[in-house]
């Protein structure tokens, strides 16, 4: 049956609260609201204000309180209201949440899940459109899974709640109310496995989140020039599934990394750099990452040059190698 | 029939001045000077019928542990100076608020200590070697939390805050009465996660007691650059948290406001502030030098407001501790200190291969493939000191 991301996240959550009784849901507006996105509907009203509840607006202390809660033994799920404004939370998250379980040698562990509507393509004013996947995965200690499709959604989310350990679980706003077909309840691959979503013969895309349907449209638009493209969807950037990406790209010998995310230091020079060093001997051209640009997320009216498109993809699909010719935009150099 | 104002003041001013409402910020505020039981010289202050002098059992109890915190805090500064802890941030001074505030809770309430809180983790009967773990570097958190009731220390300024909220309310929510005291520091108020959580525990009614050592410094920093509050207890006032401040070298007040605190927590009041007014009198660690930033004559003054003296004077004067029992808790302090001495003076075994074991719950291929790398490295490195 059709459904959308954001009912998919909605059901994974009321079907978690009612699966286990320590689970708890709060942020900001999450209650009678049902959040800002809606992730949160009806929740408080089928579950009571003590299941699902909304706080002080103050990120630091949601999170805080979450790492307070899961010490009683509590399962919480929190939500960020939007990307940038997690911000505030990051030292209890770089400091506590991912480290806890380290620092008491496995004594005391925080089960929490921290959702992030995340990226742009929404024509979101500034401060609600950032890509922060990479300062959490840089982060030892937390797991940052971004779903692509409606099943995944209710999948990871459900794994993460269930996780023993803290997920950050990025969710690509614009992909909220894509329909498409899914039977939900649904379990699809664990936490630590990439899927191939298209097969192909001549290059690989590696994509994640709202990066991987602009894959899979490139992919089909470069059927025209002849190119037989595998898209693969990380799905869980920590932890990092470096085998069915490394098959991939040595079957195909080509590959380009497409993030949202400005590209300098990001998730995709990491894939970038893994796969080179896995996958030398079996590479006809460099590893090429397309990515968002090097600024900041830029107002609404210019997001479209900002974000990688289709045609930026195919002109780093064209610059592979295809006649064994050096790249030209290095030449110079 | 409505009447407007002015109809009240035309028709008798003195009945509009009678239905002024009542400040309902006053109950929350602190008593405009700090709670003392104990003058300076260790005699008793007029009996308060707000803060009832603890039992003197109690009040020796806090004494003998007192004693053994001081010789503690010496004890582990002198392992600093021979290279057996990293670092060492002595709370020397401050062993009434160290103490008091651990004898006032129950082993099944939930204490989140700072690193100062050495002394006060002793004081809960968490094995010495176990609290020094962190500054001797072996590991970070040498006893589990789960077992003692105490957070793991808290380097990050206030953050521990949140999380005491957090713990207080999910124990109350699972139907327990625990109550979560988060100690912290003057220069910490004026972190954003101390006013987060006492504002979390307030609106959620959550059974926290903040305990401020106010010790007048921040490393270097006075009091004076943290705030222009008349005391740190005012801060309580916004949040809609009741709120004391007590002198801090008043051991018999310390424990009494505290009680008091804990009690007023447990019924399900809410959380609590309290301010304790006492200084710090060794720099802030042993790499400090607190000569750059405050003058000696004002360590010697509050040198003769020592907590410690002031609680043996008074004990002594009721007739509850005398020389025989003086010099019995002095040897207990000898005998446990010279114990401390000898289990840290071995060198502790450290493994390199665990420091994959709990990044993770299971660790993931990544680091199963580090960890290989490392093994691979010990090994050879093994091998090479074989051939030498």
């Amino acid at each position: 049956m059709a459904t959308t991301m954001a009912k998919a996240l909605n059901s994974a959550l009321a079907d978690a609260l009612a699966a286990d009784e320590r689970v708890v849901v709060f942020g900001e507006d999450v209650g009678a609201l049902g959040g800002v996105f809606r992730i949160t509907d009806g929740l408080q009203a089928r579950f009571g204000e003590k299941r699902c509840f909304d706080t002080p607006l103050a990120e630091a202390g949601i999170v805080g309180f979450a790492v307070g809660l899961a010490m009683s033994g509590l399962r919480p799920v929190v939500e960020m209201q939007f990307d940038a404004f997690a911000y505030p939370a990051f030292e209890q998250i770089a400091s506590h949440v991912a480290k806890l379980r380290n620092r008491t040698r496995g004594k005391l562990s925080v089960p929490i899940v921290i959702r992030v509507p995340y990226a742009g393509g929404i024509g979101g004013v500034e401060h609600h459109c950032d890509s922060s996947e990479a300062y959490y995965a840089h982060t030892p200690g937390l797991k940052v899974v971004t779903p692509a499709t409606v099943e995944d959604a209710y999948s990871l989310l459900r794994e993460a709640i269930d996780d023993p350990d803290p997920v950050v679980f990025m969710e690509p706003k614009k992909l909220y109310f894509g329909s498409a077909e899914a039977e939900l309840p649904v379990r699809t691959e664990p936490f630590g496995r990439a899927v191939v979503r298209r097969t192909g013969r001549d290059a690989t895309l590696v994509a994640y989140g709202p990066a991987v349907p602009v894959a899979l449209e490139a992919a089909e638009a470069a059927r025209e020039e002849g190119w037989d493209l595998e898209v693969v969807d990380v799905r869980t950037i920590v932890p990092f599934d470096d085998a069915t990406i490394t098959a991939s790209v040595r079957r195909t010998g080509r590959c380009v990394v497409i993030q949202e995310a400005p590209g300098f230091a990001g998730v995709g020079a990491e894939i970038a750099a893994r796969v080179q060093e896995r996958c030398f001997h079996a590479l006809h051209a460099p590893v090429l990452r397309v990515a968002g640009l090097d600024i900041p997320y830029p107002a609404p009216m210019l997001e479209h040059t900002h974000l990688p498109g289709v045609d930026r993809v195919l002109d780093a699909v064209a610059r592979l190698q295809w006649d064994d010719q050096p790249d030209a935009r290095w030449a110079a150099a | 029939m409505t009447t407007t104002p002015q109809a009240v003041r035309r028709a008798s001013p003195r009945a509009r001045r009678t239905v002024t409402p009542p400040d309902p910020a006053r109950p929350l505020l602190p008593a405009a000077e700090p709670v003392r039981l104990l003058d300076e010289t260790g005699t008793p202050l007029p009996a308060r019928t707000d803060y009832p002098e603890p039992p003197v059992e109690a009040l020796r109890e806090l004494y003998r542990r007192m004693v053994l915190g001081r010789r503690f805090d010496t004890q582990a500064t002198a392992l600093t100076k021979q290279g057996r802890l990293a670092v060492y941030p002595s709370s020397r001074g401050q062993e009434a608020c160290q103490v008091a505030a651990v004898l006032a809770v129950r082993d099944t309430d939930w204490v989140f200590p700072t690193y100062r809180e050495s002394m006060a983790l002793v004081a809960r009967g968490i094995d010495p070697v176990e609290v020094l773990t962190l500054l001797r570097g072996d590991w970070h958190c040498g006893y589990d939390p789960t077992e003692v009731h105490t957070a793991p220390q808290c380097t990050p300024l206030a953050t521990q805050c949140v999380h005491a909220a957090g713990l207080a309310h999910g124990e109350a929510y699972q139907g327990r009465d625990t109550v979560a005291l988060a100690f912290i520091g003057d220069g910490a108020t004026s972190e954003g996660d101390f006013h987060e959580g006492i504002n979390f525990a307030a609106v959620f009614k959550a059974p926290v007691v903040y305990f401020v050592q106010n010790n007048r410094y921040a490393i270097s920093v006075p009091l004076s650059r943290q705030t222009a509050a008349p005391s740190l207890a005012y801060k309580g006032v916004g949040y809609g948290v009741p709120s004391e401040q007590v002198d801090g070298n008043d051991p018999v007040a310390v424990l009494a406001v505290l009680t008091r605190a804990v009690a007023h927590a447990r019924a399900g009041k809410g959380p609590f502030l309290v301010e304790a007014h006492t200084y710090r009198m060794e720099p802030h660690t042993n790499a400090d030098d607190a000569t750059r930033y405050r003058d000696g004559a004002e360590v010697d003054a509050w040198r003769d407001r020592d907590p410690l003296a002031r609680l043996e004077t008074y004990l002594r004067a009721r007739g509850v501790l005398d020389d025989a029992a003086v010099a019995e808790i002095a040897e207990q302090a000898e005998a446990y200190a010279a114990d401390l001495r000898t289990r840290m003076n071995t060198q502790p075994t450290v493994d390199p291969l665990s420091l994959f074991d709990h990044v993770y719950a299971e660790p993931t291929p990544q680091l199963v493939e580090q960890r290989e790398q490392v093994r691979a490295e010990l090994a050879a490195a093994h091998d090479e000191e074989g051939d030498a």
